[in-house]
């Protein structure tokens, strides 16, 4: 629903099911499981997403802007730090990418991309094993990212925020708000007579207002607007992994076997 | 329920509150719409000259590291310095960016440029030698990489004009263009026949079985 100005060009775009969606169904499940947990714990140390997509075609658009597409649909890597990178793969084109997202370019290299697509990919793949190129890829950038361990720790600790749950927010400033409307009535009726100066039969002038508890507005405004209670939390997507809100400008390179 | 009366001594309250409405809605009418979508068409103008820059950085290297094995490609090899030469002497600064002639200069100029490389590119196909020098490797990578950075930046430009533009000519935002920012005019545009959405075909004679 949020997405609806995109949907007209990302109709076609596959969901980020996770942190490998093997939509041309070449990744065995084993595999799959493996690099699931790899790039998790990848990213738990240095907050860098690195998600493994396959797609069966490309319907005759190149595989450079559909990456970049795909990139920007499923925003990849840390909003302020746009640390992500797609590896993907189009079995029956026969072709694959690496797109490296804005921050990470400086680290994994076109250079280093398109090593690692000559050197570990297009030999597994045309011999048929898809899972272990695959694997052996993302090994290979594992690998070249974490080369710079220091700034991988600096990006990991500025990327590690305590999990807020939205509902949660909500919820608190919800109460403190009724909070301060309901207390709020009650000390401005309570607190005049107190600290105020009499004006009269219930009329008190206190903070350079005057207060008039006793006198009952006929409009009263509190009708009971909060009886719907419809706290549909619409944000919990299934398998828990989305994009950080990151981009990409077209870094990495690409191949084909 | 406690209802209570409050009496504000200020006479200006009237006036506070006015503004307290009419401030919020008024950038809620979409005063903000054409700066902001001016200043994204900037930003990514500024993008694409970046990425331009940044092929035209890599262009003397290449030519070095080519001409160390195949000196005899010599006319080739001039094409692209001299189009490189023709490249950097259009710039479109973002001020000048409203002249559809001056952007169409700088396009002719850069896509002269393109084509000189893919030929340099082609003929490195015939030295075995040079394809496989770790230097001119990399040069590659980093052309090729560039090229669709330039693709990439070049759409996100399409897109942030288009979008400026029409600020500039539907409704509500035409209301602030006619009233307020009078000296705003339309960015010229990529003319999609020369950009047909998709990054310029180079080949790297990187194809296997070639």
């Amino acid at each position: 629903m949020l997405f609806l100005p995109l949907t007209a060009f990302a109709a076609d775009l596959p969901a980020l099911t996770g942190r490998v969606v093997d939509n041309a169904g070449i990744i065995d499940s084993g595999t799959k499981a493996a690099l699931t947990q790899k790039l998790a714990d990848f990213e738990a140390k240095g907050s860098d997403q690195i998600v493994v997509a396959t797609i069966p075609s490309l319907d005759g658009e190149e595989i450079e802007p559909y990456a970049n597409r795909l990139f920007r649909f499923w925003k990849l890597g840390q909003a302020k730090e746009n640390n992500g990178v797609l590896l993907l793969v189009a079995p029956n084109d026969r072709k694959m990418r690496i797109e490296v997202g804005y921050g990470l370019e400086g680290t994994l290299t076109d250079l280093h991309t398109k090593l690692i697509i000559e050197n570990d990919m297009v030999p597994a793949f045309r011999a048929g094993d898809f899972p272990g190129g695959i694997s052996k890829a993302v090994d290979d950038m594992v690998m070249v990212l974490e080369g710079n361990p220091e700034e991988l720790e600096a990006r990991g600790k500025r990327n590690e925020q305590p999990p807020i749950d939205m509902d949660n927010l909500f919820f608190t400033v919800f109460i403190s708000i009724w909070a301060i409307i309901f207390f709020g009535s009650m000390a401005a009726s309570i607190l005049p007579p107190i600290f105020g100066k009499k004006l009269g039969p219930g009329r008190y002038r206190w903070l350079g207002m005057t207060f008039e508890p006793s006198r009952r507005s006929s409009s009263s405004g509190w009708s009971s607007g909060s009886s719907g209670g419809s706290w549909s939390s619409g944000s919990s997507g299934g398998g828990g992994f989305s994009g950080g809100g990151g981009s990409s400008g077209g870094g990495g390179s690409s191949g084909s076997w | 329920m406690f209802a209570q009366r409050l009496a504000f001594p200020f006479p200006s309250l009237p006036a506070v509150l006015m503004m307290a409405i009419v401030l919020p809605l008024l950038a809620g009418c979409g005063y903000n719409t054409i700066p902001t979508a001016e200043e994204n068409a900037r930003a990514a103008w500024s993008e694409v000259l970046n990425q331009y820059q940044r092929r035209s950085d890599l262009i003397p290297n290449l030519v070095e590291t080519v001409k160390g094995y195949a000196a005899h490609e010599k006319d080739t090899l001039d094409a692209v310095v001299e189009a490189r030469a023709k490249a950097t002497q259009i710039t479109v600064t973002p001020e000048t960016l409203k002249d559809p002639e001056a952007l169409k200069k700088f396009q002719d100029a850069q896509a002269g440029l393109t084509s000189a490389l893919s030929r340099l590119i082609a003929v490195s196909e015939a030295y075995p030698d040079l394809k496989a020098n770790q230097n001119f490797l990399a040069l590659q990578a980093q052309l090729e990489g560039t090229e669709n950075r330039i693709a990439v930046a070049r759409r996100d430009y399409i897109l942030a004009v288009k979008d400026y533009n029409l600020t500039l000519r539907t409704f509500p935002s035409v209301l602030w263009a006619t009233f307020w920012f009078r000296g705003n005019e339309p960015f010229a545009n990529f003319t999609v026949d020369e950009d047909k959405m998709q990054p310029p075909k180079v080949d790297f004679g990187t194809k296997q079985g070639g």
